[in-house]
C-alpha cells in the first residue's frame, strides 16, 4: 500500500521532470523520460527525507526565522545535489552516440528544474508539518481519554470506599433501636450521618482538599462510630493547626479510619482508643493512624486493600516524595504517611 | 399457630450494646419467646448455649474473637440459629442455599415474625442446623483454618494450627495433641483435613494428620510396615499412602 504511494509520486514526480525537460526546451521525449525518471524518484525520496528537518523544528517553538531558515536552507542544499544528479545522469547519457548533446541540454533547464525542486520540498516540509500535528492531535486525545478513566476510577473507588455497605447498615440498625429508645439521639445520629454522607459526596468531587477537611470527616466518621460501639471506642485527636492547610487528595485518611474501626475496635470485646496525629515539621507533614488490635488475631488479611488504595494515590500525586510506613505490632497497628507540605493557594481561596 | 405452653428460650448475641437492645425490643412483641440470655462475644454465646440451652439463637456474624459461624460449629446442632447481619453477600448466599434464616439489620419486624415461626417448625421437628454445609460454603476458599476451636463443657479453647503435633481420629470424635494434651472435638477427620494447610499437615494414615514440622523420622516396623517417629518420640502408624504421601511432601 505504502510502497504503491511511492512508486505512484515517484512516477508522478518523474513525468514532471520529463515534461519540463521536453515540452518548453530542446530534450527530445525518450531522454527527458530517462533523465526524469531517476531524478522524480530521487525527488520523491527528498521529499520523504524532509520529515527529519521538520521533526527537529517544531512548528510552535524556536520562532520563524529559525524555522524558515532550517528549511530554506535543506531545500537549497537538497536541491542543488538534486540537480547535480540530473547533471551526471546527463553526462552518462551524453556518452551514448544516439543521446549526444544530453549534458548541454540538461544544463539549459537547470536552473528551472532548481526552482521546481526547491518548490516540491517546501511542499513536502508542509506535508511533514500537517502529519505531525495530526499525530500530536490523536496523541493528545488519547492521553485525555486515558486520563478521563484514571481519573474515574479513582472516583468510583472513592465513593466506594467512602459508604462502606457495613458502615452504613451498622449505622441504620443503631439509629433504628435508637428511635424508640431516645428520639432525640436518633435523630442526632440521623444528622450526624446525614452531614458524613453530604460532606463525602463534596469533597469526593474534588482533586485536593485542605488536610483540615480530611480530618474534620474522619472526626465525623469516628463520631457516628463511637453511637454504634459506645463505650468500646474512644478517640483521640492531636492535630497540629499548621498542617490542615495542607492539600492531600480527598479520601485519604477515611480509608485508613475505617480500617482502625473495623480490623481493630470491632475485633476487640473491650474495645480501644483509635489515635489520630498530625504535624507538620518544615516542609513535611506526617499523620498517624493507629488502633489496637488482637493479638490472636493479628495475622488477617487485615488493613490490605484500603491501605493499598491510601498508598497507591499518595504515589499518584506526591510520587517518590511521600510514604505510607506500616508499623504492626501484634496488639497495635499503625499507619505513619509522610507528605510534602504544599499549602492551599492563597489565589485559588479567595476565588 | 399452637401457642406453646412455655415460652422457647432465646440468646441474643450481638457485640454491640445497641443492636443487642433492638433485637431485645423487637421480641418483646413475641411473647411466646423469651429472651434467656445476651451475650456480647462468641465465647459468651457458647458457655450460655451449654448452660442455658436456649432452643433459639440470634446470632450476629461479624463479633470479636469468634465470629458466628465458628460458634455455630461449637455448640449444640439442635439450637436453632437465625443469623443476624449487616452486610455479608458471601454468608447470605450460603444461607440460601441451605435455607437457613438470617435477619439483615435494620432489622424488619415482619421478616423477624417469618424467621421466628419457621424457628418455632425447626425446633418441634427437632431439626438441626445443617452445621457442616454452612461452614464449608460460607468460608472463604482458599484460606487454610489458622485455629483449632475446641468446645471443653462451656468453655472454648482456641489451638493455633502451628501448636498442634497431630491429630487423631477416635469413633466420632478427634483428638487434637497440643504439647502433650489432647483436646477432643466432634468432627469427620477428612473434613478437617480439607480445612487445613495441606503443606503443613499431611494425612499419614485413615485416622492420623500429622503436623510436618513434628516429624522426626520415619522406621521400618516390621516388612512393608513403617511408623513416623515425632520429635518428642511419640510413635504414630503410617500406611502405604500416607507414607508415599510423605515422601512425595518432604
Amino acid at each position: 500500500m505504502r510502497t504503491g504511494l511511492y512508486l505512484a509520486v515517484g512516477l508522478l514526480l518523474g513525468a514532471l521532470v520529463a515534461l519540463l525537460l521536453a515540452a518548453r526546451g530542446p530534450t527530445p521525449w525518450v531522454e527527458a523520460a530517462l533523465i526524469g525518471l531517476p531524478l522524480g524518484f530521487l525527488l520523491g525520496a527528498i521529499g520523504l527525507a524532509a520529515r527529519f528537518p521538520a521533526r527537529s523544528v517544531p512548528l510552535g517553538q524556536g520562532g520563524v526565522v529559525r524555522v524558515a531558515a532550517t528549511h530554506a536552507s535543506a531545500a537549497v542544499v537538497s536541491t542543488a545535489a538534486w540537480v547535480l544528479a540530473g547533471a551526471i545522469v546527463a553526462r552518462l547519457l551524453d556518452r551514448l552516440p544516439s543521446f549526444a548533446g544530453a549534458s548541454a541540454r540538461f544544463f539549459t533547464k537547470a536552473p528551472e528544474l532548481f526552482i521546481v525542486g526547491v518548490l516540491i520540498f517546501l511542499l513536502a516540509v508542509t506535508v511533514h508539518y500537517l502529519v505531525i500535528a495530526l499525530d500530536t492531535a490523536r496523541e493528545a486525545q488519547v492521553r485525555g481519554v486515558q486520563a478521563r478513566v484514571l481519573a474515574r476510577d479513582a472516583e468510583l473507588r472513592a465513593l466506594r470506599a467512602q459508604v462502606d455497605p457495613h458502615f452504613l447498615f451498622n449505622s441504620l440498625n443503631s439509629v433504628a433501636t435508637l428511635t424508640s429508645e431516645d428520639p432525640a439521639a436518633a435523630r442526632r445520629m440521623c444528622l450526624q450521618l446525614a452531614g458524613f454522607l453530604r460532606r463525602s459526596l463534596v469533597l469526593g468531587g474534588q482533586e485536593r482538599i485542605p488536610l483540615g477537611e480530611e480530618l474534620g470527616l474522619v472526626h465525623d466518621y469516628l463520631a457516628i462510630e463511637k453511637v454504634r460501639f459506645g463505650e468500646r471506642l474512644t478517640v483521640e485527636e492531636r492535630i497540629d493547626d499548621g498542617c490542615r492547610d495542607c492539600m492531600v487528595p480527598p479520601f485519604l485518611l477515611q480509608p485508613l479510619a475505617e480500617n482502625a474501626v473495623r480490623h481493630g475496635i470491632a475485633q476487640l470485646v473491650v474495645g480501644g482508643t483509635i489515635r489520630i496525629e498530625a504535624r507538620r515539621s518544615g516542609g513535611l507533614v506526617t499523620v498517624v493512624v493507629e488502633n489496637p488490635r488482637d493479638p490472636e488475631r493479628s495475622g488477617g488479611r487485615g488493613a490490605g486493600l484500603g491501605l493499598e488504595n491510601v498508598h497507591g494515590r499518595l504515589q499518584a500525586v506526591f510520587g517518590d516524595e511521600a510514604r505510607a510506613d506500616v508499623a504492626a505490632d501484634p496488639a497495635l497497628f499503625r499507619v505513619t504517611l509522610s507528605l510534602p507540605y504544599v499549602p492551599e493557594e492563597k489565589r485559588e481561596r479567595s476565588a | 399457630m399452637s401457642e406453646a405452653p412455655e415460652p422457647l428460650k432465646v440468646a441474643i448475641v450481638d457485640d454491640e450494646e445497641l443492636a443487642r437492645r433492638g433485637l431485645r425490643r423487637d421480641l418483646a412483641a413475641h411473647p411466646s419467646f423469651r429472651v434467656v440470655a445476651e451475650c456480647k462475644d462468641g465465647f459468651e454465646a457458647v458457655r450460655v448455649a451449654a448452660e442455658e440451652k436456649p432452643d433459639l439463637m440470634l446470632l450476629d456474624i461479624q463479633m470479636p474473637r469468634l465470629d458466628g459461624f465458628e460458634v455455630l460449629g461449637l455448640i449444640d446442632p439442635s439450637i436453632a440459629v437465625i443469623f443476624v447481619t449487616a452486610h455479608d453477600e458471601h454468608a447470605v448466599k450460603a444461607f440460601e442455599v441451605n435455607a437457613v434464616d438470617y435477619l439483615l439489620k435494620p432489622v424488619d419486624p415482619e421478616r423477624l415474625r417469618q424467621a421466628l415461626e419457621r424457628a418455632r417448625e425447626r425446633i418441634r421437628r427437632r431439626e438441626p442446623m445443617p452445621v457442616e454445609a454452612l461452614t464449608r460454603a460460607a468460608r472463604p476458599s482458599g484460606v487454610p483454618l489458622s485455629r483449632i476451636l475446641v468446645r471443653d463443657g462451656p468453655k472454648v479453647h482456641v489451638l493455633p494450627v502451628e501448636g498442634v503435633d497431630y491429630i487423631e481420629a477416635q469413633d466420632d470424635y478427634l483428638a487434637v495433641h497440643v504439647a502433650g494434651k489432647s483436646h477432643l472435638k466432634q468432627q469427620p477427620i477428612g473434613e478437617l483435613e480439607a480445612a487445613l494447610d495441606p503443606a503443613r499437615f499431611a494425612r499419614i494414615h485413615r485416622s492420623y494428620l500429622l503436623n510436618l514440622d513434628r516429624l522426626d523420622r520415619i522406621e521400618l516396623y516390621a516388612k512393608d510396615s513403617r511408623i513416623a517417629i515425632l520429635k518428642d518420640g511419640t510413635r504414630l502408624p503410617l500406611s502405604r499412602a500416607g507414607h508415599q504421601r510423605l515422601k512425595e511432601l518432604l
